[in-house]
Order: C-alpha cells, then structure tokens, then sequence
C-alpha cells in the first residue's frame, strides 16, 4: 500500500514537472516569440487595426458599430441616423456582466433559432424599417430588394460588413439625407465594394465603417 | 459567380491544400513517433520530467502517465482560475467560482473546450495564456499519443518499428508517453502553430498583451475592448481541435477571424492533423493502402456531410430565414452561407466546437447535421489522435461484422480480432452515448435546467441534447442559447467531459496492449481486404447505422421535429 502511494506521488509529480515545463515553451516562450514577431512585422494589425478620421481613432475597420441617434428621454432603443450607412443588427451583442469596472463589447449571437417567435418578429420589423428608411421621394424600396444581412444579427454582433445591395439600397436615402448626388454616393459605394477574396473566398461586402468615413470626407468638401 | 459554386470552390480549394499536405505532414508525424534521436530541448525537459524517454510502457503504464499528467492539469488550471484576482497579468479580473473553474479546467484537459464563460469579460491574460492555451497544446498532444500507441500496438511486432526514442519496442509495449506527448508539443504541435499564428496576423488577427483598449467611435464617445494574445491561441484551438475562443464570439469574432481568407485557414488547421495522421497510420503499420481506406472513409462522410449543410443552409427553410430571404441569422457577411457550412461540419466531425457561425441560429436540419457530426464520435477525420482511433475502434466493429456474415474470425491488420478485443471496443462504443442520454434524460426530468433554454418547443430540447452530446464527446459547440452557467451544468457537462475523455482512452490502451502481445497472424484467401473501397464502404455504412441505431429516437424529438415541421 505504502509502496502504490509512493509510487503515484511519483507519478503525479513527474506530471507536474512535465506540465510546468511544457507551461514554459508554449504558454511563456510560444506566445511571445510569436508577439515579437507580429508587434515586428505588423504593428497596426497586432493591435486591433484601428482607423482614424479628422486625426482621431473611430474604432477598429474589424470591429462593427451602431451608427445610431443619441437615445432620447423614454426611448428604449436608439433610432439610426440616417444620414450615415446602416451596419447589420446587433441583436446578440451585450456588455460584461462580470468585472463590471470594464465596459466591455461582449460578442454573441442571438442564438435563436429559425422558429423562434422573437426572432421571427425582429426579423419582420428589421425589414419594415428598413424598407422605410430606405425610401425616398422618387425611390421606394420593395421588400423583396433587402437582402437577408440586413434583417440578421451576425455571429459576433460585429459584423463590420454589409452585403453590396443592403450598401445599394441605402444610396438614394444616404445621398438625400447629406445633399449629395445619387451618382457620387453610388460611386463612394462601388469604390468601396470589395468582391470575394481571389474571386470566391467568401461573399462580396462592404465595410460600413470606412465607407462612413469617406462619406463624411465628401460631405466635409461639398 | 453566386454563392453556391463560390461555396463549392471553396470547399475544392479546402481539400486540394489538405492533400497537397497530406503526404509531408504524414510521413513527418511517422518519423517524429519513431526517429531514434531526442532534440537537445527535448532532452532538457526529459531531465526536468526525471523521465528516461528510452524505457518501454505497457499499456497500464502508459495509461498511468496519461492519468497523472490530467489530474495535474485540472488541478493547476483550477488553481490559476481560482487565484485569478490575485496575480499580475490579468486585467484585475475576479477568481472565477469554484463551478465554473471546475468546469473549464475539465473543459481545456480533455480537449473539449466547452465554455460556460464569455471569455473577454472572465479570463485575463495568464489564465488565457499560460492556462487555456498551454491544455490547447498538451491536450493535442495526449491525443495523439494514444492514438500512436494503439497504432503501434497493431504494427507489433514489427522490425521497422521504434518508440520516440528509437529503441526496438518489445512484445507488449507501446512506447513510452512522455516522449510521445513531448515529441507531439515540440516537434509537431509549437512549429506548425507558429506560423499559422503569423499567417493570422498578417491578415488582421491581434496579438498583443495590453491591458483594455479604449478607443474613439465614428458617432463619438468610446468602445472597449479586451486585447490578448489572441492569435497564437487561435492558431493552435484550430490545429489542436480544441475550439475555446479567446473571445465569446469564437472563430466569428473578426480579432480571431478577421477575413473571408482566415476562415478557410481555419477550417484546414483544423482538419490538418487528423486528415494526415491516416497516412503516419499507414507507414507504421507497413502499409499506406491502409492509411487510403482509413482516409477515405473519413473524407467520404466528411464531403456528405458538408454537401448536405449546404444544401440545407443554402435553401433556409424555417419561417425567420423564409421572412429574412437567407440563413443569414448567426452568420457573418464575410463569410457567407457556403464557408459557414463547411466549418461547422469540419468543426463537429472533429473534436474542435470552434465555430464562425452560431450553429442554434442554422435551419433546423443545419443543426441536426451538426448534432449527428459529433454522434458519429468525431471520426470522420475527428480529433487529433482521438479521430484516429475512434476510427480504428469501428475499423475493428466492422470487421467483426464482415467475420459474422461469413462465420470466421475476423482480423484487422494481421491481428486476430478476438473476443477480449471486441468486448474493449464494444465499451468503448457505449460509453459516449451512455453518456449523452443518460445525462439529457436526468437534465429533460428535473424542473429548473429548462430554465436555461432560449428556445422553447424541439429546438429547447435541442439545447440539451446538444450540450450533453458536446461535452460527452469532448467537441465543445453549443446551441449557445443555452444558459450553461449554472451549477447543474457545470457540474454534469464537467463530468461527461472527464468520462467522456479518459473512459474510452482506457479502454484503447487496453486493446492497444492486448494487440501488442498477438503474434501477427498471415494473411489467407480468407482474411477480408481492408485496403479495398469495398471495406471502405463497409466502414462508412457500419458507422452510419450504429450511431443512427442509437441515436435516432433523441434526434426525432430534436431537430428532425423541427425541421421537418
């Protein structure tokens, strides 16, 4: 008896000898070898691929936002501002529920599912308002024209992509709200439409972010 | 070019680089698990251990080693989570509670990487780092060592074949596992991590140790975020088929996975290993033909598989995608429906859980593919090592089938398959599903764990199910509606994870020993052809009908219901 306990605090201590020193070479030394490298080579992506506009950092070109109005009193939700392209819902982001001294972005999804009654209903009135912001005087927008991104929340919550047409269908509002032409919004749009990477690794997109930022620029110069 | 041919090019491009890979990762791993020379490092870290990496283990042995080695691992990751708000380095977060610690520690020891915590609000920097992603690696690399001795456990005895440390290997002795499992860190796992970890920088994926980011918004006011070292973990949650997200998000969040480029990235390291393996499988055994059927079996449910998510995916029955005109619900744009339905498959039929896309959030169907990915018992390729010899296991059944149908005893690699072997092989196929119904029965009867549910109705059951099937299977996803912080499922999932992972290992190991004693017995015009696409389809048809056989009434009530409804 004495013989097998001896023998297992052997064992068990050869097991912690091994994980420390294997702790060593790929929690200690694998993570910064692998830092020096990345901070070396790529500074700017390595910390969050942050974007400036008029000398100041606007978020990450990675990272989606809300471009909405400031909530008013006895509004639950914030209405968008219209003036600016609309990103994708965030239904399943949320903010930190431990460690609260922070203000986290915590990324979700909405985990429902497709006969979820909930989901459905957001879904529905994600597309109502979306074909009425979108509508001007001389454009109505049909139902059938808004594509699935824009009644969805992604997997993250983050999304920093909208699809071409849901980019497409906001250039009559986008071009009224500002002043702007029709033709220099779609231009500002198609400049910055990005296809699929090498012709057919995932799906065309827009990042709303950095087109927002040159929307601003041509309001700034017209 | 619409989605769907973009979706099938992809999945092309996928399994083009994956063979293109397949023969030089395959004969390297070979040659790791049996070169007869210790790299300086590794020689260290043998004197560190107080190891001789020469001295041959029995299976009881090496399953102690295996044994001592988990139990230290969940205890020192218990230990830094419980300590968390007292050491440098992590933000100034709190010790996360005894469940939830217990939970996660299990979680990251056996491979399975389910997490009851959303990881950007919970684990700082150490815990993240020296903690989760240190299990990442080592996990792997158990995994593939048992996976090793039981291949060598059917190759003996053969002249050819050394342990790690390149002494002949005597009758009944299957190598010795600290040399395996650091071979597996230092020679496999840290090179190939490492450049896929530079590879995700360079495409946008951060890695820094800074404290929380504060930073300016287009609209004003400030956004927060956590930063990390989040790509060199992600590299090897991929490679490792491990699948705990730096971030709550997981692979969808774009700082994991930032372009439509990384995300296909990710889905080859993770089928990276347990494709290649067949082919390490193939050379020790003497014979790579064996190592084709094996991989062609594996690579044939996979392609189904993924030809079915599409198909589903793409055609978003269910009333919310029907109103939103696409599946488009968990799933980013630059991503699309293709390349979400190729990861989730490739993350579920192996032992990974990683995913870019929110698998609740797929067509009913969409889910069920997922939820029968991990039934299979991740085989097809499966985790590394463990999709190996999980594979073996119904290599071994399938034969035995063969040898009822024509009265003989079967054999499987020169190994008479006798009736101590079959009965291993036989627990060890009932454990996992013991295990996922047992616990979803006992979770479905209480009243309280319901509350955890989002969805009600088949897809609430769903839930369970999915939890129960993931933890058991060491896989990790979620139908992540599911509140699965509380103290039932830490608790429960904890235990099915631990059971899950280490009951099966004992009973490999022991069939790996009994192997090891057979004298190779020579082949006659009688033994069944396993290197022939005729066994191949025995294989994949003898998978299928035992898992659906023992699974069909639980997936009824879940996502058949639901998406058939």
């Amino acid at each position: 008896m004495n013989n097998s306990v001896s023998n297992t605090a052997r064992l068990l201590g050869a097991g912690l000898r091994a994980l420390l020193l294997l702790t060593l070479v790929t929690g200690v030394l694998y993570p910064l070898v692998v830092t020096g490298i990345a901070q070396g080579l790529f500074p700017d992506r390595v910390n969050g691929s942050e974007v400036k506009a008029d000398g100041r950092v606007v978020g990450s070109s990675l990272i989606g936002q809300a471009y909405n109005l400031p909530l008013k009193e006895g509004q639950e939700t914030p209405a968008p501002d219209l003036k600016w392209f609309q990103g994708r819902p965030q239904n399943g982001l949320g903010t930190n529920s431990v460690n609260t001294q922070y203000e986290l972005i915590l990324s979700g999804a909405t985990n429902r599912s497709g006969d979820n009654e909930e989901l459905i209903q957001w879904v529905k009135d994600a597309k109502a308002a979306v074909v009425k912001d979108n509508s001007t005087g001389t454009y109505k927008v049909k139902p059938s024209q808004v594509p699935a991104d824009a009644v969805t929340s992604s997997g993250s919550g983050l999304d920093p992509n909208i699809s071409p047409q849901y980019a497409d269908i906001q250039v009559h509002r986008v071009a009224e709200e500002n002043g702007l032409s029709i033709v220099q919004v779609q231009k500002l749009v198609d400049e910055h439409t990005e296809g699929r990477t090498l012709g057919f690794m995932g799906e065309p997109r827009v990042n709303v972010l950095e087109l927002n930022i040159a929307l601003k620029e041509l309001v700034a110069k017209s | 070019m619409g989605p769907v041919l973009a979706g099938v090019l992809q999945l092309l491009a996928l399994t083009a680089a994956l063979a293109l890979a397949y023969k030089p990762l395959g004969t390297y791993m070979a040659k790791v698990y049996s070169s007869d020379k210790h790299l300086r490092v590794e020689k260290w870290i043998y004197k560190g251990i107080g190891a001789d990496p020469d001295t041959g283990m029995r299976w009881p042995a090496y399953l102690r080693g295996i044994l001592a080695f988990s139990v230290v691992g969940v205890l020192f990751l218990y230990a830094l989570q419980r300590l968390q708000g007292v050491l440098p380095g992590s933000l100034g977060f709190a010790a996360v509670d005894p469940d939830q610690a217990f939970n996660t520690a299990v979680s990251f020891v056996t491979n399975t990487n389910w997490q009851s915590y959303s990881g950007e609000q919970a684990m700082g920097h150490v815990v993240q780092t020296a903690g989760l992603a240190v299990q990442n690696f080592v996990s792997a690399a158990v995994g593939i060592a048992v996976a090793v001795a039981l291949v060598r456990g059917f190759a003996l005895p053969h002249s050819q074949l050394r342990s790690s440390g390149g002494t002949p290997i005597r009758t009944g002795e299957l190598g010795n596992f600290w040399a395996d499992l650091v071979r597996g860190v230092v020679r496999v796992l840290v090179p190939l991590a490492a450049v896929a970890a530079v590879v995700l920088v360079a495409c946008g994926a951060i890695q820094n140790f800074s404290g929380i980011h504060e930073v300016g918004q287009f609209m004003g006011g400030t956004q927060q975020w956590n930063g990390g070292a989040v790509a060199s973990q992600e590299a090897i949650k991929e490679l490792g088929t491990n699948g705990g997200g730096y971030f709550n998000a997981n692979s969808s969040h774009p700082f994991e996975n930032p372009t439509s480029f990384t995300n296909l990235f990710e889905i080859f390291l993770i089928l990276l290993i347990p494709f290649s393996i067949t082919r390490t499988f193939g050379l020790m055994v003497g014979s790579v033909k064996q190592g084709y059927a094996i991989l062609a079996t594996m690579a044939t449910i996979w392609l189904g598989f993924v030809a079915l998510m599409m198909w589903t995916e793409f055609a978003h029955h269910g009333p919310a995608f029907q109103a939103a005109g696409g599946a488009y619900e968990g799933k980013e744009v630059r991503f699309g429906v293709g390349a979400s339905s190729i990861f989730a498959v490739s993350t579920t039929l192996t032992s990974t859980g990683a995913v870019d896309s929110f698998h609740s959030s797929f067509t009913g169907l969409g889910g069920g593919i997922t939820l029968l990915g991990m039934m299979l018992g991740e085989i097809a390729p499966g985790g590394v090592g463990s999709g190996l010899y999980g594979m073996l296991i119904m290599a071994i059944i399938a034969v035995f089938i063969a040898g009822l149908m024509v009265g003989r005893t079967p054999e499987y690699l020169g190994k008479k398959i006798g009736s101590r072997e079959i009965k291993l092989a036989a627990c060890y196929i009932l454990i996992t599903p013991t295990l996922v119904l047992v616990f979803t029965a006992f979770t479905m009867a209480l009243p309280t764990p319901a509350n955890s549910m989002t969805n009600s109705g088949a897809h609430g059951f769903s839930e369970i199910l999915y939890a129960c099937t993931s933890g058991a299977n060491n896989n990790g996803s979620a139908f992540a509606g599911l509140n699965a912080d509380t103290q039932w499922f830490n608790t429960t999932i904890g235990l099915a994870m631990l059971l899950g992972r280490f009951l099966p290992m004992v009973f490999v190991l022991a069939l790996a020993g009994s192997l090891a004693e057979q004298k190779p017995v020579p082949a006659t015009a009688g033994t069944l052809r396993t290197d022939k696409p005729l066994y191949t389809g025995l294989l994949v048809g003898t998978i299928i009908i035992i898992t659906g056989l023992t699974y069909f009434p639980a997936l009824a009530l879940g996502p058949l219901a639901e998406g058939l409804a």
